[in-house]
């Protein structure tokens, strides 16, 4: 696999070791993954196959025992704290289970948070048209202690798209919510690709999910045993049936 | 950004309060201190600027010695015919001579007039010449002779008028005298409680024992002729042992101790204010850390988002400056409403500081200011840096541990050494002979804060054995508190309850209402009020309660004692807070008993008259006549007197005492060279010295010495004798002559003790028939040795208790960093408290559970001060001689349960929170 400019995350050879001796965890052993520019990507498998690290390390929150992650044509395990933050600022974008908002800003401010770090403005009308998108045009001045958890993950869409990162990662959105308020997030994440071509890549648990990525990776102990390309729900519980990872 | 900190603040105003409150008190002691000293400042340079208002130049007298160390030696006068002398000089319009002294007033009850022991200023006054008085006279006339006018304040406080009689004693027996006339002081009625009396220059002179002598003459230049001339004039007239300066410099040269003594105070109370601010950081730094260990998940998710450590620690110590900026400005005007209470304060007692408005120099704000906003963002600075090392990964992920900073594992080692380095500097400053006094103070202050942060930083070690050494003695000194408070707090507080809100039978309810009523009345009160907060609210106070108990509750403190050692750092941190003024009133109070106690061997070996005479204050001076009168005593064996001045010789200014004859039979000192009888035979020039003196100067019996006086005579003397003094001290001064030699050589000679010896020794009649023959001298007071003690060491007593009043602002402040950290940790530990309610503990043992830490936190504090405190005075003691090492027992007793009781106190607040925490909210709490 290669850097080409169409796949934005790039990782080759990822193993991540948590721990030493005989209690150590290979938590991934040898991932290579490529995720493109403008599709949704889904990420599946049992608890503790590894989701989440794979998640941090792509995002370089966490470091890979081994193996190399480029991000937009960067390397970015060599990267020192100061130029990996400004990497983030430019071209991660994050979508927490637990939402993470800062519960003393309004949702405005939380919204706007990314670019206030960096010292930059919304371009003309685009706050105003995210906002819209995601449907927080009343609730903008409301503290996140005054708004329901779908509301939140709203603000939390919102904030990670406002910069218009090169991707977007978000573990387990709707973990944290109802069936018909995680339709609701999905089908907004799943438009934000449509409309502004948002590179995303999504862990889930969700078959229904799932269905909307453009691609389904699925991971067993630490390798990805399977791909699927855009496919039904139904065809995705039978590849997770069939590879009895459930 | 400023948004946002002034945002975090507010979403934890509660913390940010109890942060901020600990920098509010220390910057309110600060500008309080500035706000107070320069006011009384002010007013004084009025005073002293009023004086001499219309005066061009003033003639006072000389002393040889330049340098004044005791106020024994009154000032020299000259004789009066200069006055004539000068009115001839063709460049003098108006010149009037005065005499002034200490003149007594004696109430119609024959008590001295005193407040507060302010001095009593005696004067004479010239009516015929009113411009060069800044007195007014607001009621009456100005005296004649055998009058006398008295201030106002003096006259409303006793009840006086013109007309009547009133006593007055200087050097002589009491005068009674009628009052002509009330007067002011320029504005101000009355200056730091002090009694004006002034009179007609001849009765003056009478009074004063100054015949035919004047202390200062005023002079006013005709006009046309400029100061310089007038003084010029004045000079070539001026005789040997006068001196002559502008009306402006003599005031200030008058106003020069009091300006030295507001200094001092000023310096004085502003070390109090520093001590408060550097305990105030500890909390400060403390708190911050918790805080910032609660918010590490929002500090990640800043990280995620593009926050650079730099934003961080940038977010955090801005977060501090705005809070420093709110403490500051809020201490300010505390520190204002501080110096309006000591004015109030101070007249309460009667020592009416002179007041001519409040002074709110720009100095005090940017001091105040400054101050308060530098300690808090240094107090941030570490807890700042840990913020930065919070991994963005920790906004995802649990319990995730910072990585250790690049510092940590030497922080064990660098606090021994801090600590260690703090030591030797002390060691250094104190034992390093030949060192500058400020060099010395500088090098002690260093240490000490060194060796308080050294400790501090290395005390999380100490916190388990210690806590674990603490919690027996915590839980049982907890119970025997609620021992103490059980029948007049616990028990009438549920009985109220009870017959408030039921249950039980209509009687046992009444009855129990009326004995709790009777019980505690302030308790009635508050239940009152909640009986109508309840029926007018929907507020449901916590009823019913279980019955009180003081048995111990096991499993509740040894939970407590779990959590006290969970986080050590935090623990310790908090506990050093406590630390460092416990470790100051331990050093104040060793240090008193230090002194204590070599001072009452010293009078106990030196002492072996019957009774001694001192002046009612048992420090000033008293006249020669008060023991001329005890002489005539019936039954009285021998009496003797010591008496004061200064004097110089080889060079340095000393002080010059002499005796009577007598003082061998009354006084006993240890000889090195010499006996007992030379006391009595010193003649006109023998003279005695203390071993100490003898040996830096070379002298032995026989040796000459030569001392010049403040009137510029020079006594030619010859070492009687050498001796030995206690370690406590010796009344006697480094020069020690007879009193008939003193007397020929120093104008209007004071006593400083009478010591009298009574056929039968120490019985009730003798103190009477001693007492009835100083009754004209209402100022004097006799004291057997017991009360000759007890009066001299009640000086150290009151300084002792002004310096536990000041400290105890720092305890506060430490009080104030328990409850904080307390708040933080039931508010961290809300899931687990919830749990813990829901899985059967109930309020009162979440209660004394949060109390048992508390009472640990506080006995480590208690335990680590008041040891550092005795190695601290241990130091001292070893340098100074004349203290010698006695452990305070009682009072550090005392500080131990003023510590538990700080720690007792500090859980009230946050024990409720926790026990007010509803189980199912806890634990869905997020
Ligand atoms: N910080 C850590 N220290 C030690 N082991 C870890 C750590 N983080 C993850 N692991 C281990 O690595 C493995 C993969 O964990 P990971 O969180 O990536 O799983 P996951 O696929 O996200 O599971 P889930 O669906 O439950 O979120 C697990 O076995 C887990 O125990
Ligand atoms: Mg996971």
């Amino acid at each position: 696999m290669s850097a080409s400019p169409s796949n934005v995350v790039v990782a080759n050879g990822i193993t991540r070791q948590f721990g030493e001796g005989d209690t150590s965890v290979h938590a991934l052993r040898g991932i290579d993954v490529c995720i493109p520019s403008g599709e949704l990507t889904a990420v599946m498998g049992p608890s503790g196959s590894g989701k989440s690290t794979l998640m941090h390390i792509l995002a370089g929150l966490d470091k890979p025992t081994a193996g190399s992650v480029h991000i937009a044509g960067t390397e970015i395990t060599a990267l020192g704290d100061t130029e990996l933050t400004k990497l983030r600022r430019r071209h991660i974008g994050f979508i927490f289970q637990f939402f993470n908002l800062l519960p003393m800003l309004t949702a405005r401010e939380n919204v706007l948070l990314p670019l206030t770090i960096a010292g930059a403005k919304p371009g003309p009308g685009w706050f105003d048209e995210l906002i819209g998108r995601v449907g927080l045009t009343d609730r903008l001045t409301h503290r996140p202690a005054e708004l329901s958890g779908g509301q939140q993950q709203r603000v939390a869409i919102a904030r990670a798209l406002v910069s218009r990162p090169s991707v977007v990662f978000a573990d387990e959105p709707t973990g944290n919510l109802d069936s018909t308020t995680s339709g609701e997030i999905l089908a907004l994440m799943r438009s934000s690709v449509e409309e502004y071509g948002q590179t995303t890549v999504m862990v889930t648990h969700d078959a229904n999910a799932a269905a909307m990525a453009d691609r389904v990776l699925f991971l067993a102990d630490g390798q990805i045993v399977q791909e699927l390309p855009r496919s039904s729900p139904r065809d995705i519980l039978l590849a997770i049936e069939k590879l009895g990872i459930r | 950004m400023i948004r946002f900190a002034i945002r975090a603040l507010i979403q934890r105003k509660l913390r940010t309060v109890l942060t901020a409150l600990s920098i509010v008190l220390g910057v309110a002691m600060v500008s309080g201190t500035y706000v107070l000293t320069d006011s009384i400042g002010t007013a004084f340079d009025s005073i002293f600027g009023q004086t001499y208002k219309n005066t061009d130049a003033a003639i006072t007298g000389k002393s040889a010695i330049s340098n004044n160390q005791s106020d024994t030696t009154t000032p020299a006068t000259f004789n009066q015919n200069l006055l004539a002398q000068v009115q001839a000089l063709p460049e003098v319009g108006a010149a009037i001579g005065s005499v002034s002294a200490e003149a007594q007033l004696i109430g119609s009850n024959g008590k001295a007039i005193v407040f507060g022991g302010a001095p009593n200023l005696g004067f004479s006054v010239d009516p015929d010449h009113p411009d060069f008085d800044s007195l007014n006279l607001v009621d009456g006339s100005w005296p004649v002779a055998r009058e006398v006018v008295i201030d106002r304040a003096t006259a409303d406080k006793k009840g006086l008028e013109v007309g009547q009689m009133i006593g007055v004693q200087a050097r002589g027996p009491v005068q009674r005298l009628r009052i002509s006339g009330l007067v002011t002081f320029g504005a101000v009625s009355t200056i730091g409680g002090a009694t004006l009396a002034g009179f007609r220059l001849s009765t003056a002179q009478d009074l004063f024992d100054k015949q035919g002598k004047l202390d200062q003459i005023r002079i006013a230049a005709k006009s046309g002729i400029s100061q310089s001339q007038l003084i010029s004039a004045v000079q070539k007239v001026l005789p040997a042992g006068t001196q002559v300066r502008t009306g402006q410099e003599q005031a200030v040269e008058d106003a020069s101790g009091t300006s030295s003594f507001i200094s001092f105070l000023q310096t004085f109370l502003l070390v109090f204010g520093g001590v408060a601010l550097f305990v105030g950081s500890f909390v400060i730094a403390n708190s911050l850390s918790i805080t910032i260990a609660q918010r590490t998940r929002e500090f990640a998710t800043l990280r995620t988002l593009g926050a650079t450590r730099r934003q961080v620690l940038g977010s955090v110590i801005l977060e501090a400056l705005v809070m420093g900026v709110l403490a500051s400005v809020a201490g300010l005007l505390l520190g204002l409403a501080l110096a309006k209470g000591l004015f109030r304060l101070f007249d309460a007692v009667g020592f009416t500081l002179p007041n001519s408005g409040l002074i709110f120099k720009p100095r005090t704000i940017v001091v105040a200011l400054l101050v308060g906003i530098l300690v808090t963002v240094v107090a941030s600075l570490r807890p700042a840096r840990r913020a930065t090392r919070v991994p963005p990964i920790a906004a995802v992920r649990e319990g995730v541990v910072l990585p250790p900073g690049r510092l940590a594992r030497f922080r064990a080692g660098g606090a021994v050494l801090l600590a260690a380095a703090g030591f030797s500097s002390l060691l250094f400053g104190l034992f390093n002979h030949g060192l500058g006094t400020s060099s010395v103070l500088i090098l002690m202050l260093v240490g000490a804060l060194a060796v308080f942060v050294g400790v501090a930083l290395f005390a999380s070690r100490l916190v388990r054995p210690m806590a674990s050494a603490a919690n027996p003695l915590a839980r049982w000194s907890v119970v025997l508190f609620s021992v103490l408070v059980w029948p007049l707090f616990s028990l009438p507080f549920w009985l109220l309850r009870r017959g408030a809100w039921g249950p039980g039978s209509r009687g046992s309810r009444v009855g129990g209402f009326i004995l709790g009523a009777a019980l505690n009345p302030v308790l009635l009160i508050m239940v009152l009020i909640m009986v109508s907060r309840r029926a007018a609210t929907g507020w449901r106070p916590e009823w019913p309660a279980e019955f009180p108990s003081v048995a111990p509750d096991r499993s509740a403190t040894d939970i407590g004692g779990e959590n006290s050692r969970r986080d050590p750092q935090r623990t310790a941190s908090t506990a050093a807070a406590l630390m460092i003024g416990l470790a100051l009133v331990t050093l104040v109070a060793t240090l008193a008993a230090a002194i204590i106690k070599p001072f009452e061997d010293a009078v106990d070996q030196i002492f072996t008259a019957d009774y001694a005479i001192t002046a009612q204050n048992n420090f000033s001076p008293i006249p020669p006549s008060v023991a001329a009168a005890a002489a005539s005593t019936v039954g009285l064996e021998s009496i003797a007197s010591v008496r004061g001045g200064d004097g110089k010789a080889f060079g340095k200014t000393i002080q010059v005492t002499a005796v009577d004859p007598q003082a061998a039979e009354v006084l006993t000192l240890r000889w090195q060279d010499g006996a007992q009888a030379v006391l009595g035979q010193l003649d006109s020039d023998g003279a005695i010295v203390a071993k100490s003196y003898a040996k830096s100067h070379r002298l032995v019996r026989g040796s000459p010495i030569s001392v010049l006086t403040p009137s510029g005579s020079t006594i030619q003397l010859k070492i009687a004798g050498i001796f030995d003094p206690p370690s406590g001290g010796s009344p006697f001064g480094q020069v020690t002559i007879s009193s008939a030699t003193f007397d020929r050589n120093y104008a209007a000679p004071q006593n400083l003790f009478t010591f009298a010896k009574l056929r039968g020794g120490v019985n009730d009649a003798n103190t009477q028939s001693l007492e009835a023959s100083l009754k004209a001298f209402p100022n004097a007071k006799v004291a057997t040795r017991a009360q000759f003690k007890s009066n001299q060491i009640s000086g150290i007593k009151s300084v002792l208790n002004i310096l536990y009043v000041l400290l105890a602002l720092s305890v506060v402040v430490s009080l104030f960093g328990i409850v904080n950290t307390l708040v933080l940790t039931v508010f961290e530990r809300t899931r687990e408290l919830g749990m813990m309610r829901a899985i059967g503990m109930t309020r009162r043992q979440t209660r004394r559970m949060i109390r048992h830490e508390s009472v640990i936190i506080a006995l480590i504090g208690a335990a680590l001060g008041i040891a550092l405190g005795l190695i601290l005075a241990g130091l001292l003691i070893a340098r100074v001689d004349f203290m010698s090492f006695a452990l305070p027992t009682s009072q550090l007793i005392t500080f131990a349960v003023v510590a538990v009781l700080v720690g007792i106190f500090a859980a009230i607040f946050p024990a409720r929170r926790a026990a007010r925490l509803n189980p199912l909210e806890a634990l869905q709490y997020e």
